[in-house]
């Protein structure tokens, strides 16, 4: 009993002002402020993308296909006569729900890995490790082209290859962290106290990895939503009639819809850009708020 | 240096071969019996399932699956890749004509994404956190945050559209080949691809930069009454040349990766596109050839970027 009450107050105040500091940090970095307003506004829009568009996206009008924007479609419509800022704001929950469910997969993969091959060193470790350049040798996007051709698009299987392929830079950061943290005192004396690698991770490597890693992970989910959007670009990702960015513009491929009907292609692929961009920058704000030496 | 490199050799040929057991297993998982696909399905009966059964075995598909992993290994390293389910043509041909214009693609590509990269990054690192600094990384983190397809389109608009003066498809005009005309043909997606490709160069070289600008040696170099110039040129350029090139070796796959998209966008003629649209019409063999090649790209660029890493680190190569 009274180790639990000497042990709960510290924490609070070791968590507290490096927090605040880096909370202060972030926000002096102003491109990485102005990245999370506009990723808020861009994750409202998704989630209340009916009442904003106030059109099923996909309802087809074969009287108005592809019709420039005007007060009933803002955005226009497609080559069915699909509302466009529906679709786009659909195709946004597609993008962000891809996102983050990948870099959530590569952060618990890497963080498991990394923590086990810290902990236990050895051959694990090797293994793990040579696994990690394996996998960060080989371009992920050609990967899943070629899976995407043995087994078939499928938003499932793209997920699980994204997080697969970005696992290796959070596994070796967290082995890092854990081959740092593994010296310290406080966590010899846990060892000491008999607390096995589940406990030592919950309590004491994730704690310490999870700056760096909310880092990682942010640049994560930058990068999988681009993955994404490419490969539904090249029609190997989420599948008509379903709504993403990426496949929105792979009608866009001809010269007349270049060149006469910019509604269809500026509003997703700028969708794309400035939601990667925000989630980058914000990735960047994030990285000199919890490490300040960094220039 | 002799061992160092010895054992990454053997270490890189083991993995490619985990990785063929692994292609070997998705050509095995892939839908379709290659030899129900040679009789037509309206004349499937009982004498045709005999004949299955005698071509199975003539082409070995009933031994065990070690030996047939054997064969089609040595097969695929004699540069036999089987055939296209689609038109029946060799994939080796298949894919050998388009092998030249994705690497034309990205070469041009590889050489513009450094020379975006190096002046950027040298000056962002000699001009630490001023505007120039803060204008090369918005500039970076533009180009790993828009997605390539997206700016091809937009260049498409301006300089095919809006200022016709650039082709915005294929590699050369038929009806007059030449080499300015090849040129035209290229700038466009060369353009693309190297910036696309050029941000995390333009970071690496700068990071690498100010790791050199900050070692002794360039105190000491000022101190003899060096310039600034000649201490850049002469001496941290050259020491963070190496590692930089090395990174790049190690990068070469996502080369291919970008060239994917790009040859799309352009339709240009080759490999990536090939597989795309193989993805498209279930061309199983031509998929597991274009992985295939994508191994031995992986297998030959982390090698490259395992002896070039040994001639930036004395402790390596004398140890």
């Amino acid at each position: 009993m009274s180790a639990i009450e000497l042990e709960a107050p510290a924490p609070e105040v070791a968590r507290r002002s490096p927090g605040r500091r880096a909370l202060r940090r972030f926000l002096r970095h102003r491109m990485a402020v102005a990245g999370a307003v506009v990723l808020l506004l861009i994750v409202l829009a998704a989630v209340f993308a009916g009442p904003i568009s106030g059109h099923d996206p996909n309802a087809t009008d074969l009287f108005a296909t592809r019709a420039a924007p005007s007060g009933g479609h803002w955005l226009g419509t497609d080559a069915t006569g699909r509302d466009v800022l529906a679709r786009l704001l659909y195709a946004g929950r597609v993008s962000l729900g891809v996102g983050i469910a990948a870099a959530l997969l590569a952060v618990v993969v890497g963080t498991i890995v990394g923590s086990l091959s810290g902990l236990l060193g050895g051959w694990v470790d090797q293994t793990a490790m040579r696994l990690a350049d394996v996998f960060m040798s080989f371009p992920s996007l050609v990967v899943m082209v070629v899976i995407a051709g043995v087994i078939g698009p499928s938003v499932t299987a793209m997920v699980i290859a994204i997080g697969l392929f970005q696992w290796p830079q959070c596994g070796r950061l967290v082995r890092g962290v854990t081959l740092a943290v593994r010296e310290q005192e406080y966590v010899q004396a846990a060892r000491a106290a008999g607390a096995g690698p589940l406990w030592l991770m919950r309590r004491h490597i994730v704690p310490a990895a999870l700056p760096p890693v909310s880092v990682v992970a942010t640049l994560a989910v930058a990068q999988a939503i681009g993955l994404e959007a490419t490969m539904s670009f090249l029609g190997l990702g989420v599948q008509p009639p379903a709504a993403s960015w990426g496949n929105m513009l792979t009608d866009a491929q001809s010269l007349t819809v270049i060149s006469n009907m910019p509604w269809l292609w500026l509003p997703p692929g700028l969708a794309v850009a400035v939601t990667v961009l925000a989630v980058n920058f914000i990735g960047d704000g994030l990285r000199d708020a919890v490490d300040p030496r960094r220039t | 240096m002799g061992a160092y490199i010895i054992r990454r050799l053997l270490i890189n040929i083991l993995v490619f071969f985990l990785i063929t057991v692994v292609i070997f297993w998705l050509v095995h998982k892939a839908p379709g019996d290659p030899i129900a696909m040679m009789v037509p399905p309206d004349q499937l009966n009982a004498g045709s399932a005999a004949f299955i059964a005698a071509k199975r075995h003539e082409l070995g598909l009933d031994q065990p699956l070690v030996v047939q992993y054997w064969h089609w290994l040595t097969d695929a390293l004699h540069g036999d890749f089987g055939y296209s389910l689609v038109n029946g043509r060799s994939v080796t041909s298949l894919l050998g004509e388009r092998f030249g214009p994705t690497i034309e693609l990205m070469g041009t590509g590889l050489l513009l994404s450094l020379v975006i990269a190096f002046p950027l990054g040298i000056v962002a690192a000699l001009r630490r956190n001023s505007r120039v600094d803060y204008a090369a990384t918005v500039v970076s983190l533009g180009s790993v945050s828009i997605p390539a397809f997206f700016l091809a389109l937009i260049a498409i608009y301006l300089f095919t559209v809006k200022f016709p003066i650039l082709p915005s498809s294929g590699i050369s005009d038929p009806s007059a080949p030449s080499l300015v005309d090849s040129l035209r043909h290229l700038v466009l997606p060369a353009l693309i691809l190297g910036f696309a490709n050029s941000g995390p160069y333009m970071r690496y070289v700068r990071s690498s930069m100010i790791t050199e600008l900050g070692a002794d040696y360039v105190r000491t170099a000022e101190a003899k009454g060096a310039t600034r110039r000649r201490v850049v040129v002469r001496h941290t350029l050259r020491n963070s040349l190496i590692p930089v090139l090395t990174y790049v070796a190690a990068n070469l796959p996502q080369q291919l990766a970008g060239a994917v998209v790009i040859e799309q966008v352009f339709a240009w003629p080759g490999m990536g596109q090939l597989a795309v649209s193989s993805v498209g019409r279930h061309d199983y063999s031509v998929i597991i050839g274009f992985a295939l090649i994508i191994a031995v790209l992986v297998l030959i660029s982390s090698l490259l970027a395992d002896v070039l890493y040994t001639l930036v680190d004395p402790r390596v190569r004398l140890g």
